[in-house]
């Protein structure tokens, strides 16, 4: 529905893969903070790859071939030299790393709060297109994805890519005919590495769907496990878990396969080029034309050459994750919020109670029928309003649109006269509460859940919030009181608890307008009806719209609202609407009666 | 949350629990294991082997050539090359072996144990699964026994380095004894800088891992509230909340990467300056005749070769901290005991049971008992209502009802047989739970109706989507009983799930059926009419209600009535309703609510102006 969906946007040409590298570097600027001075570093620190080989060829050279007795001393310079300068390139080794890491993590710390918020700021229907669990990977294991990439595969691809170059020049400064010779035995493997670079991205692509399959079914295990235990379907359920894992084994022994066999390309390579060089190097050397230094030199330099071959085959393959957590990080943040803050430019609501109207109203979820048809409403300030209408009916998407989780596709829903779509969040989430059905919590104590809504709340606040609405006994009653911590989601409470906190949160948020979408439906209806009293009560002078399928909830209100198959059918007091014969409120009503006398 | 008990991770005994790790996986894995090391240590063989095939290539085959400008015969030359290029290939397959072989076992291991975690969640009780959160018992499944077994991937390489280095140590002697002491300087400080670093690592990886779970859990956490945190305008303190964690994350990585920087290119430069050492040494004792060339440019090659090798080693002790890390928490879940165990005895019959509360005691957390002395039964053939307000203890009995926790005390019985000794098949079999919250899995609507269930068949499955009133709604479904339902049932309405789930209690015709609220989220015309068939179908059936609604009270036979654990009463519903005053005020509280505001009604229009209503 979304274009969120990593699973299916895996397919990956250099093009893309380049566009999404730019534009994630476009995101991070901070990355590229000082990273002169790091290359720098970089190409100072491979040098000292280099350097060992070459000093060999010198001191081969210049202090043993062709003397009758060897030079000590001139190696002795030699080797010093080398040291000191090796000791130099390991300090810069050192820096680049510090650097790299302390620019790479600040950087990817900041994506991962951008995203995070950004996440939030996606409406309701954005985020609940996408699992949780691939939600959650966008802040953690797509930007890790990145930072592990940055740090290790951009290191030694870096200092890889460096050592070839530099390798390359040493080896063509030596023998022009050799290098030759060497990039000849190279040619073919490289070409056979390529196309074994292709597969490996199809492999390594699978890994990933494979592994997203095996997290959901493993999820599924642990939060259905209630259900799983008492239908005594473990055996079942083990065998989709065995599938799942079986499945992702197979596809990560297929990426390893496609791996190893590139490697070994490269490995062949090197022997190729090595007897090579062995050939033409003798014959070159019986024509003068290169010395014994030099040919020793150049096995090491072939050694040196192929290993980045080597490891940049697997570095590569580490980029295609990296790029496409890259990809997925950035496909989230080009979400563009549908129900977007209108922020600096937005309006504060008008102080005071508010008013409703919703004007020429339709909405449908993308793709979806009409939910809700041309809803013309109005609701005067300070009113209790009542929706109530079978499931399915569009109640609760009414609710969405009063409290602007979601946007009408069109029309206009005006709070106090001002359209919703241009009131700063900051005003209307401060303003207009809602209320939803599954109260969660967060895994805090009950006191921490009210604060939520309230930071810096006192203790006697707190009390007085939970008193006001007569629910301090039953606070007390708690096993720690206001301290007794809720348990995930709140669920070391009953459902009916959990809805009673969610209820004095909204409450000590004081909104002006509060939206209850069956905000009490698991609680008993002693304490509902006493909390509706005392809600009725505090709330009083302010606008409340309560969802209810209990019609205890529309006895109590000053107006009725029914709405069927998304149309207001019916308003009106309750006792207007159930003198309506045959009405759809006066049918719920009777058989709302029928359960509850 | 996520790290709580978890064992510190000293720099101290890391290697040694770290060894007794890769020791189980050798245990478990020992043929493809043998397979790996062997091919590695070929490799190591012929990476030294090389080193002396170059030496003397260099030293005895071409050097005449250069030294008198002389073409060396072809022959030798051939065969020179032809030794490189065996040795290449026997490279390939050692590499080959190594590589495919160590994947394959971590591979192999890391399913073993997510299969044996995943497992034992199934057989833990609910009461163990409680006590921890969803996305510990993940991280244990995955991430964990991934870190768990990470050290195998190098560790046949390591194993072979050793090897190799042994035998270059072995070469060194052979060659030379001062050029042996170069090696034997070497070769020990290289082992001891990576001992080195990764004890000053373990801390600092630990410490960054449990950053990493809390930067996980508040991520988690908030996107599950993102409603809450959206309609309460809290983006801006959850974004604090959550860069304060990144934040301290941020900086432990950073500290990792401080001494990585260190490590990293001394244990690369150590070679080379062991390269470098035995150049000058070697060119002493050419010039006191000791050696020759070819051993010269052997040694060096063997230094410069080792260089990469070497570092296999330092990524296994770099890994074996998490690795021990990992490994405890999956072991804390494997070890984990649970006090459910089935028992062996069924019980049978066509016809409903009778369950039986017996002075059940329970409680979730020591010294805040939730239920006391808890006494009732549920006739054969009877439906019995339970009845309290909220938080009384309704729902804990009936998860103990179902078994999906134990008594403290007392004891709960199915025709007479204790819940605890029946097995699990059977309790499934005889007892049916609906939940407050339904629970859909990602699959279509017919398996997650029948749950593979043999006794669910085609004709149940309709029948029980009919008595829980979700025929309609399923039919309407783009593919009918085939539709798939995606993650948890988003797509469906709260009271779409809830009836789908009934449906599922259903199917399996229980002979105990318990339902939790079950129909809180279900309007009340469609709720009468399940009411009302359920009825018509409930003959075999014995059947345990929550209930709040008068209707669902008055279809029962009797009502349990229930506050702060205890029972308080039970007999019929007239009964209760004049002798117990907590009850009465429960179930008419609506009637009273109504009756009531009618009379402030009235008085507020005795109270109207003259006129006011004209």
């Amino acid at each position: 529905m979304f274009s969120l969906n990593a699973e299916e946007q895996e397919k990956q040409t250099p093009q893309s893969t380049w566009r999404t590298f730019r534009r994630g570097l476009a995101l991070s600027p901070e990355l590229k903070v000082g990273l002169a001075g790091t290359l720098l570093l970089a190409i100072v620190s491979m040098v000292g790859r280099a350097i060992v080989p070459f000093a060999i060829q010198k001191g081969i050279d210049l202090g043993l071939v062709g003397k009758d007795t060897p030079d000590v001393q001139v190696v002795a310079i030699i080797v010093g030299v080398t040291l000191a300068l090796l000791v130099v390139t390991t300090i810069c080794g050192y820096l680049m790393i510090r650097r790299l890491y302390q620019v790479s993590e600040t950087a990817l710390a900041n994506i991962r709060v951008r995203t995070f918020r950004h996440i939030h700021d996606l409406s309701m229907l954005h985020q609940q297109a996408e699992r949780r669990g691939s939600l959650v990977s966008r802040v953690t294991s797509d930007v890790d994805t990145i930072t592990h990439f940055i740090q290790w595969g951009g290191v030694i691809l870096l200092i890889s890519g460096g050592q070839l170059i530099v390798t390359t020049a040493l080896m063509f400064a030596m023998s022009w005919q050799l290098t030759l010779v060497v990039l000849t035995a190279f040619l073919p493997a490289i070409l056979m590495i390529k196309l074994f670079q292709k597969r490996l991205a199809a492999a390594y692509a699978e890994t990933r769907r494979r592994i997203g399959h095996m997290l959901a079914a493993i999820s599924e295990s642990v939060v259905g496990a209630p259900i799983i235990r008492s239908y005594g379907t473990s055996a079942r359920t083990a065998q989709k878990l065995d599938k799942s894992i079986g499945e992702f084994q197979a596809a990560q022994k297929r990426g390893l396969f496609m791996s190893v066999m590139s490697f070994s390309t490269g490995e062949i390579a090197a022997a190729l080029a090595l007897a090579a060089v062995v050939i033409a190097g003798a014959s070159l050397g019986a024509d003068g034309q290169l010395t014994l230094g030099q040919l020793t030199a150049f096995l090491f330099l072939v050694t040196l050459f192929i290993q980045p071959v080597q490891i940049a085959t697997e570095v590569l393959n580490e980029a295609q994750n990296a790029i496409a957590g890259w990809r997925r990080v950035l496909d989230i943040l080009d979400v563009q919020p549908d129900v977007a803050d209108p922020a600096e430019q937005g309006v504060e609501l008008p102080a005071g109670p508010l008013d409703l109207k919703f004007a020429d109203v339709n909405f449908n979820y993308p793709g979806g029928p009409r939910v809700l048809n041309d809803i013309q409403l109005e609701i005067p300030a300070k009113t209790r309003v009542a929706v109530v209408g079978e499931t399915g009916s569009g109640k609760t998407t009414f609710a969405k649109l009063l409290t602007r989780l979601m946007d009408p596709v069109d029309g206009q829903v005006l709070l106090s006269g001002t359209p919703l779509t241009t009131v700063k969040f900051s005003s209307l989430r401060s303003r207009v509460v809602l209320v939803p059905q599954d109260g969660f919590l967060f895994d805090a104590t009950v006191a921490e859940n009210v604060r939520f809504a309230k930071p810096g709340m006192t203790d006697a606040e707190l009390d007085l919030a939970f008193t006001e609405l007569g629910l301090g006994d039953w606070v007390q009653g708690l096993g720690h009181g206001y301290d007794t911590r809720v348990g995930e989601r709140g669920e070391a409470l009953s459902v009916g608890e959990r809805q009673l906190v969610a209820l004095v949160r909204a409450y000590v948020a004081d909104p002006d307008l509060l939206v209850l979408d069956e905000a009490t439906s698991a609680v008993d209806p002693a304490t509902e009806v006493r909390l509706q009293r005392t809600l009725d009560a505090v709330t009083r002078g302010r606008t409340t719209v309560a969802i209810a399928h209990r019609l205890s909830t529309a006895q109590a209100a000053d107006e009725v609202i029914v709405v069927d198959k998304g149309v207001i059918v019916q308003r009106g007091s309750h006792d207007k609407l159930v003198a309506q014969e045959g009405s759809i409120y006066a049918k719920l009503y009777a058989s709302w009666l029928e359960q509850t006398r | 949350m996520a790290n709580e008990g978890k064992p510190e991770i000293t720099g101290r005994d890391v290697l040694a629990r770290g060894a007794r790790v890769m020791v189980r996986a050798i245990r478990d894995e020992p043929r493809i294991f043998a397979i790996a090391v062997l091919a590695s240590c070929l490799f190591g063989a012929l990476v030294v082997g090389q080193a002396t095939v170059v030496g003397w290539i260099v030293g005895d085959v071409v050097a005449e050539s250069f030294n008198e400008q002389r073409h060396v015969a072809s022959g030798s030359l051939v065969l020179a090359a032809g030794v490189l290029l065996a040795m290449g290939v026997g490279r390939v397959i050692g590499i080959f072996g190594r590589r495919l072989g160590s994947g394959y076992m971590m591979f192999a291991q890391q399913a073993r144990y997510r299969r044996r975690v995943t497992r034992r969640y199934l057989e833990l009780p609910l009461s163990w699964h409680q006590q921890h959160a969803t996305g510990t018992l993940l991280s244990n499944a995955n991430a964990d026994v991934e870190s768990a077994w990470f050290p195998l991937a190098p560790l046949p390489f390591a194993v072979g380095t050793v090897f190799m280095l042994f035998g270059a140590v072995g070469t060194l002697f052979a060659t030379d004894w001062a050029l042996a002491l170069v090696g034997l300087v070497i070769f020990p400080a290289l082992f001891a800088v990576n001992v080195f670093f990764s004890r000053r690592m373990a801390p600092r990886v630990s410490l960054a891992q449990q950053k990493r779970a809390e930067v996980s859990a508040i991520a988690h956490e908030s996107f599950d509230g993102a409603l809450v945190v959206k309609t309460m305008g809290r983006e801006e303190q959850e974004t604090e909340r959550f860069a304060q964690k990144a934040s301290e994350l941020r900086d432990a990585l950073i500290r990792v990467g401080r001494l990585r920087g260190l490590f990293d290119p001394l244990v690369e430069s150590l070679p080379f300056a062991g390269t470098l050492i035995a150049l000058i040494v070697g060119v002493i004792r050419i010039k006191q005749g000791a050696i020759g060339l070819p051993e010269l440019v052997s040694v060096t090659f063997l230094f410069t070769v080792l260089a990469f090798p070497v570092r296999a080693i330092g990524w296994v002790l770099g890994d074996l901290p998490r690795s021990v890390a990992g490994w405890e928490r999956v072991e804390k879940v494997l070890s984990a005991t649970g006090k459910m165990e089935y028992g062996e005895a069924d019980v049978r019959g066509q016809d409903a049971a009778t369950l039986r509360f017996a002075n059940v005691n329970f409680s979730y957390e020591e010294e805040q008992p939730v239920l006391h002395d808890v006494t009732f039964t549920v006739p054969a053939g009877k439906t019995v209502a339970l009845v309290g307000p909220t938080g009384s203890g309704k729902s804990t009995i009936a998860m103990l009802a179902s078994r999906l926790v134990d008594p403290d005390q007392g004891m709960i019985t199915l025709d007479g047989a204790d819940l605890r000794t029946l097995t699990s098949a059977s309790l499934s079999r005889n007892v049916a739970l609906v939940p407050q919250i339904a629970f859909i899995f990602d699959d279509s609507v017919e398996e997650n109706v029948s749950l593979n269930r043999p006794e669910a068949d085609d004709r149940r499955i309709r029948n029980a989507l009919s008595i829980a009133q979700a025929d309609t709604f399923v039919m309407r479904l783009p593919e009918g009983v085939d539709t798939m339902l995606g993650e948890r049932g988003t797509s469906l309405s709260g009271g779409q799930r809830q009836r789908l789930t009934l449906a599922r209690a259903l199917a399996g015709t229980p002979r105990l059926l318990i339902l939790d609220d079950a129909t809180s989220a279900v309007d009340p015309r469609i709720e009468a009419r399940i009411l009302a068939s359920l009825r018509g179908s409930a003959e075999a059936t014995s059947v345990l209600v929550v209930a709040y609604r008068r209707a669902t009270i008055a279809l029962a036979d009797e009502v349990v009535y229930v506050e702060q654990g205890r029972v308080l009463a039970h007999g019929s519903h007239e009964e209760l309703l004049s002798k117990v005053e907590g009850y009465r005020n429960l179930v008419t509280a609506y009637e009273k609510a109504e009756a009531e505001r009618e009379r402030e009604h009235v008085y507020d229009e005795d109270d109207l102006p003259e006129g006011a209503l004209a």
